[in-house]
C-alpha cells in the first residue's frame, strides 16, 4: 500500500508538471473552450505547492483536504470545484481506507457528483472512469492512460463549456482529460498506483 | 427592506453581475441584492472565496442565487454546503430569472409563488 510520502511525492510532481504544460493545456482549451485551463490549473497547483511546502502531514485525509480546499479556492475555472471535489471526496474516504483504488474511486465519485457528467460527455471523467475501472481490475498501464485521453478526441461534448459547441467539439482532445492524465501519470511514477 | 430573501448574482465577469444588479435595482429598491463576479484580480472566472464571503456578509439568512455558466453553479454548491444559511441555487435564465425574482420579492409575493413563476424560466440542467 502506498505511503503518505509516495502520495506527497506524486502530488508535488503533479504541481511541477502542470506549469510545464501550461501552454499546451491552454491551447487544448482554446479549441473547445476559453483557453484558460493551463493558467487555471497552474494557479491552483502553485497554491497547493506553497501549502504543501509549509505543512507537514501524518494523515492522508488532512493532505487531501488541504489540496481540495486550495484547488476550490484558487483555480478559478470549472476545474477548481471539480478537482477540489475529487480531493475532498478522497479525504472523506481516507478516514476509512488507504487503498489507492478506493481513494481514486472516491475522487471519481466527487467529480461526478459535482459536475453531473457521465462517461462519454468529453470531460475529465473520460479519463477518471476508465482508469478507475482498470485499477479495480488490476490492469492500469501507461498505455491505458494515454488511450483514455486520446478517446476524448472523437467524443461530442455535452457538459462544460465545450458543450456549447455541439458537433464542433468533435475532433479535439479535452483539456481536463489531459490534466487528469498527468495526474494519473504522476501517481504511477511515484508508485502510488501500480503499473 | 424585503425580509423574505436576498438575491445573489454570480457571474464569470464582475461587470455582468454588477450590470444585472443595476437592472434589478430599478424594479426592486427594497430587495437586498449582492454580487460575486469575476476573480479577485478582476479577471474572468468564478471565485469560491468571493461567493462564500458574499453569503457570509449578507444580512439575510435566506439567499436565492442566480448564475451565468455551469462552473459558477459548482462553486455556488460548495459554498452552499459550507454555510448554515439557507442558500437556494436557481437554474433559471440568468437575467430573466433574477429579474422575475427581484420584481416579485419587491411586490412581497411569497417565496413558493415566486418559485412557480420561475419554473418556465428554468433553462439549465
Ligand atoms: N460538468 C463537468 N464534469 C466533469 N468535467 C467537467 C465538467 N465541466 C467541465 N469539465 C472539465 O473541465 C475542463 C475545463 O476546465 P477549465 O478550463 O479550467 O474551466 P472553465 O471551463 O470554467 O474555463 C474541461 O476540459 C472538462 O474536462
Ligand atoms: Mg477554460
Amino acid at each position: 500500500m502506498a505511503t503518505i510520502e509516495q502520495w506527497l511525492e506524486a502530488l508535488l510532481h503533479f504541481c511541477e508538471e502542470i506549469p510545464q504544460h501550461k501552454d499546451q493545456l491552454n491551447q487544448l482549451d482554446s479549441a473547445i473552450g476559453d483557453g484558460d485551463h493551463g493558467s487555471n490549473m497552474t494557479r491552483g497547483v502553485q497554491a497547493v505547492k506553497d501549502k504543501l511546502d509549509t505543512s507537514s502531514y501524518s494523515e492522508l485525509t488532512d493532505l487531501f483536504k488541504d489540496i481540495g480546499m486550495t484547488l476550490v479556492s484558487k483555480v478559478g475555472g470549472a476545474s477548481g470545484p471539480l478537482y477540489g471535489s475529487a480531493f475532498i471526496s478522497m479525504a472523506k474516504t481516507a478516514t476509512e481506507s488507504s487503498d489507492p483504488t478506493a481513494l481514486m474511486a472516491a475522487g471519481l465519485e466527487g467529480i461526478k457528483k459535482r459536475g453531473r457528467a457521465e462517461p462519454g460527455e468529453k470531460t475529465m471523467i473520460d479519463v477518471w472512469q476508465p482508469l478507475v475501472d482498470k485499477l479495480h481490475a488490476g490492469q492500469l498501464t501507461q498505455e491505458a492512460v494515454s488511450e483514455a485521453f486520446q478517446n476524448t478526441k472523437e467524443m461530442k461534448a455535452s457538459k462544460g463549456r465545450a458543450s456549447y459547441l455541439g458537433d464542433r467539439s468533435i475532433g479535439h482532445l479535452d483539456p481536463g482529460a489531459q490534466s487528469s492524465a498527468y495526474l494519473f501519470d504522476c501517481l504511477m511514477k511515484a508508485g502510488v498506483l501500480n503499473e | 427592506m424585503n425580509k423574505q430573501a436576498a438575491l445573489l448574482l454570480v457571474s464569470h465577469v464582475e461587470g455582468i453581475a454588477e450590470g444585472l444588479k443595476e437592472l434589478l435595482i430599478q424594479v426592486a429598491t427594497d430587495v437586498t441584492i449582492i454580487t460575486a463576479g469575476g476573480l479577485d484580480d478582476g479577471s474572468v472566472g468564478t471565485s469560491f472565496d468571493r461567493i462564500s464571503a458574499a453569503i457570509t456578509d449578507c444580512e439575510s439568512n435566506t439567499i436565492w442565487c442566480f448564475y451565468d455558466l455551469g462552473s459558477a453553479k459548482m462553486n455556488l454548491e460548495i459554498a452552499a454546503e459550507t454555510t448554515d444559511k439557507e442558500v437556494m441555487i436557481l437554474d433559471a435564465a440568468f437575467v430573466e430569472g433574477a429579474y422575475t425574482a427581484a420584481s416579485l420579492l419587491q411586490a412581497e409575493v411569497k417565496l413558493d409563488e415566486i418559485m412557480q413563476q420561475l419554473s418556465p424560466l428554468m433553462v439549465k440542467n
